[in-house]
């Protein structure tokens, strides 16, 4: 693990210059997002905004890297005692924005509060207790052998224990997680981050100071101060780019790429996103979506790629799958199946030369050209004779319409938290079942518990060329049954000015790790 | 007076009343403000625990007198969002927005008087024609138009290489027409003079006035062709009236009819137009502090709606009533000042 920490320093410190280790941070990054973090309490609320701000003031055991491989940060070393028990050992003398040192404590009462959470409980939900070995040792222990048990501990921010404890100056208790409300910790923080927050006007402007006693002195990142304003309009955080009021913004819409690509004074960066963007078929609701042959008409009739080129400006990822490359469960001979022809004739075999009629839903401003795409795949349809009354809403319309299941067919976007193909089926292909949360956003109602019992079996499998045997099979069922229509992954962009080096601290998860961040 | 104060006031009560009734009647048509609170894997039951510790369970009615109950008290509820008083989130933005109606107010009625009299005392002068086809033009281009196109010259810049950079008069068009950009595209900047309360203001430092002068003007090119021909159409109106004619006769200098004696009698419904029209500019000023991402009430409202944040959008909704509900009252004293036959009541003299 050593080895590959010292590789990717290695790699940034060739990028620049080579005596880039422990610079002195000097330099001042102005930055744009669509939106700042709602709050300072990284339990809070489980978002990309607020896993950015868990990068930048707080530290996990383990990151992810770019290749989707793990890189140690607080915890030094692990290793696996046994099928349910994994041990880590914490990096010694870290010290937390307070002053006060990292030992196991803290990442106890981390972990505690995890399962509190609203947001995270599910994701430690596998996990049985915590063991604390001494100061610097601890175990994670997990009621079934989880295979996960890393891409969790990357959600491991441990807090600093003392200074969210105890109760605030009008009898609150500090660790206390609050959704709406003034509560301590959704106004204060204590982490390990490299950076303090320093000032901090919600929805306007929130200001960052490095942390002179980082414990990372290997990191090359040599700014010393952020300031980050949220842009939300699209026009507006190009513009400030373009014209020099900020050096760093995300995201790029797609209508601006080119436009950024021909500015001499900025940087493009772009990659492959793992969020899926999809169409449930409700079989509950049209009886023809319960024959497999019908709904292979429309994932034949559904040209991916046409929507990813026209519609996307090349900016996504045409998909016939749930999990994008790089996941255990991505099944590379998977393709998109564009075919007209062969769409009318399972349609024909089905029974349904005439066509039907459907509702469909999507919302207007959650992904990338939602309205669009649907707008498209209604057109698409409209050829196998199946015409489609699309609406399309504002997201705060349209989550209740989708739980309410609303719409014959419903556009749903996905991104899997833990970085886990498991936890796309999960969610989105799982036989719905209002107990156990199964399959809480399977719209289409699609139920094959054969494979669920696959995907449950792979859960608890640890080796790794078993699980992904697995997953892939798991994939491939979903694909010949036609579960769902697959339309892209959203790609990412981010776009810099030529001095700031954002490319070797972004990654596919959108945490940039500023903490890194060399401006020359 | 007193009568008229009290008639005003009790109008602002039912106002407010009216909003927020509205305002509670659409919120379900807003949609579901738990889905900015929590994140997309989080059970149905945890959310259905959420709602019922927010009262968002309860019927329409129970929840309507539980927050008049409480706004009585002058408590219009927490914004989901900020977690805060929505009161106290709308005083920390409210600077912004006011600033910039201010700045915009002051481009119209330093631009508007001038220009508009002219073009009533020379309408057939060449220049007082240029300036009705601008405020044409200016009238029907959306000021979201207006901003990006300002955005585009005076921030960002362009680059003119439309002549033939070979020859000087080529090179000097090209150099006349391009710009360098620089000015400010987004927010108040980082130099703000703290005045008193939630009201920090950017009039009093290079970088806060630098950063209100595309916003203002954005927002001051939809109103000013307004104001500059209804002047114009005002004022041409009076020049015919039959104490204009008189005056002349006197002998009178033309200055003193023309800015005393007509202006006076021009600005009576052009004050009254300019009452109604504050409404309309807290409208646009939502455009404007979008593109710019002014942090003012407009930005904050739109973000307001597209999140849910049902208490915030609420208690905004009814201090832009009460905001109307005080500028007509402004309006009809100064009415009062300017034109003392007026009577405020509508009681007979």
């Amino acid at each position: 693990m050593k080895k590959l920490l010292a590789a990717l320093v290695g790699t940034m410190a060739l990028a620049t210059a080579p005596v880039a280790l422990s610079a002195e941070a000097t330099k001042e990054l102005k930055m744009a997002y669509d939106a700042d973090p709602v709050t300072l309490d990284i339990h809070e609320q489980l978002s990309g905004g607020i896993l950015q701000l868990s990068h930048m003031s707080f530290d996990p055991l383990v990151r992810w890297t770019k290749d989707l491989g793990f890189e140690a940060r607080l915890a030094e070393s692990w290793e696996r005692v046994d099928d349910k028990t994994m041990r880590f050992k914490l990096r010694e003398g870290v010290k937390f924005h307070s002053g006060n040192e990292l030992t196991t404590k803290d990442v106890k009462f981390t972990y505690d509060r995890l399962k509190e959470s609203q947001d995270f409980k599910a994701i430690f939900k596998p996990f049985s207790g915590i063991n604390i070995v001494d100061d610097y040792t601890f175990e994670l222990v997990t009621s079934e052998p989880f295979p996960l048990l890393l891409n969790t501990a990357t959600y491991i921010f441990p807090l600093d224990s003392e200074f969210y404890s105890g109760e605030t100056a009008d009898g609150k208790k500090k660790d206390a997680i609050q959704k709406h409300g003034n509560s301590f910790a959704s106004g204060n923080l204590s982490g390990t981050g490299p950076y303090l927050v320093t000032s901090r006007q919600q929805g306007v402007r929130m200001e960052f100071e490095r942390f002179a006693d980082y414990w990372d002195e290997e990191s090359p990142g040599n700014v010393k101060k952020i300031v980050l304003t949220p842009i939300k309009e699209n026009n507006t955080r190009v513009s400030a780019l373009l014209s020099g009021g900020v050096d760093f913004i995300a995201p790029v819409p797609p209508t601006d790429l080119e436009r950024i690509k021909r500015d001499k004074n900025s940087d493009l960066v772009t990659m492959s996103g793992t969020r899926i963007i999809l169409f449930h078929m409700n079989q509950e609701r049209v009886e023809a979506f319960k024959n497999p042959k019908v709904r292979q008409a429309i994932a034949y009739a559904i040209n991916q790629e046409g929507i990813a080129a026209k519609i996307m400006k090349g900016f996504a990822t045409p998909a016939a799958q749930l999990s994008p490359a790089g996941y255990q469960g991505h099944n590379e001979s998977l393709k998109p199946r564009y075919d007209v022809a062969k769409a009318q004739q399972l349609m024909k075999e089905a029974g349904y030369e005439e066509g039907f009629t459907i509702t469909m839903m999507a919302p207007n401003n959650r992904y990338v050209n939602d309205d669009k795409i649907a707008q498209a795949a209604a057109a698409m349809l409209a050829r196998i004779n199946i015409k489609v009354d699309l609406k399309t809403l504002p997201k705060a319309q349209y989550w209740p319409e989708y739980d309410n299941r609303s719409g014959d067919m419903m556009l749903i976007g996905w991104h899997a938290d833990t970085e886990d193909s498991a936890n796309f089926y999960e969610f989105l292909t799982f036989c719905p079942e209002a107990d156990s949360g199964a399959g809480q956003y399977n719209a289409g109602n699609y139920c094959n518990p054969e494979i669920d019992a696959l995907v449950e079996k792979a859960n608890v499998e640890t080796d790794v060329e078993k699980r992904t045997a697995m997953l892939q099979e798991v994939e491939q069922r979903l694909y010949d049954d036609a579960a769902f229509v697959p339309l892209h992954w959203q790609d990412l962009a981010w776009a810099s000015k030529k001095n700031v080096k954002v490319e070797p601290i972004l990654n596919v998860m959108n945490f940039p790790y500023l903490g890194d961040l060399v401006v020359e | 007076m007193l009568a008229f104060l009290v008639q005003r006031i009790s109008q602002a009560v039912l106002v407010m009343f009216v909003i927020s009734v509205i305002a509670f009647a659409i919120q379900d048509g807003l949609g579901d403000p738990l889905q900015e609170m929590v994140g997309m894997s989080v059970s149905m039951e945890e959310r259905e625990a959420i709602r019922e510790e927010l009262g968002l369970n309860d019927s329409m009615v129970v929840q309507y007198l539980r927050f008049a109950g409480n706004a009585v008290q002058g408590d219009l509820g927490n914004s989901y969002f900020y977690g805060k008083p929505t009161l106290e989130v709308i005083f920390e933005h409210l600077p912004a927005t006011l600033e910039l109606v201010i700045g915009a107010s002051l481009i119209i009625m330093l631009l508007s008087v001038p220009i508009g009299v002219y073009a009533a005392i020379r309408p057939q002068a060449l220049l007082a024609k240029f300036f009705m086809g601008v405020s044409t033009v200016g009238i029907s281009i959306p000021v979201f138009l207006t901003a990006i196109v300002l955005i585009q010259i005076y921030s960002i810049g362009v680059t003119v290489e439309w002549f033939p950079v070979d020859t000087g008069w080529g090179q000097w068009l090209n150099g006349a027409l391009s710009t360098d950009g620089g000015m400010p595209s987004y927010g108040r900047g980082d130099d703000l003079t703290h005045l008193f309360g939630t009201w920090h203001s950017g009039f009093f430092s290079e970088i806060g006035l630098m950063h209100l002068v595309l916003p203002c003007v954005s927002l001051a090119s939809i109103m000013l062709p307004l104001f500059i021909r209804l002047i114009r159409a005002e004022m041409m109106e009076v020049l015919q009236s039959d104490y204009i004619r008189y005056a002349r006769a006197k002998g009178l200098s033309a200055v003193r009819i023309n800015f005393l004696h007509a202006l006076k009698n021009t600005m009576l419904p052009v004050i009254t137009v300019g009452g109604v029209q504050v409404g309309v500019m807290v409208a646009y000023t939502i455009l404007t502090e979008t593109v710019f991402q002014w942090p003012g009430v407009g930005l904050m409202f739109l973000e307001a709606i597209t999140r849910s944040d049902i208490p915030l959008i609420v208690a905004y909704l009814m201090v832009v009533g009460l905001i109307f509900v005080i500028t007509n009252t402004l309006v009809d004293l100064v009415y009062g000042l300017v034109n003392p036959t007026v009577k405020l009541t509508g009681k007979k003299a």
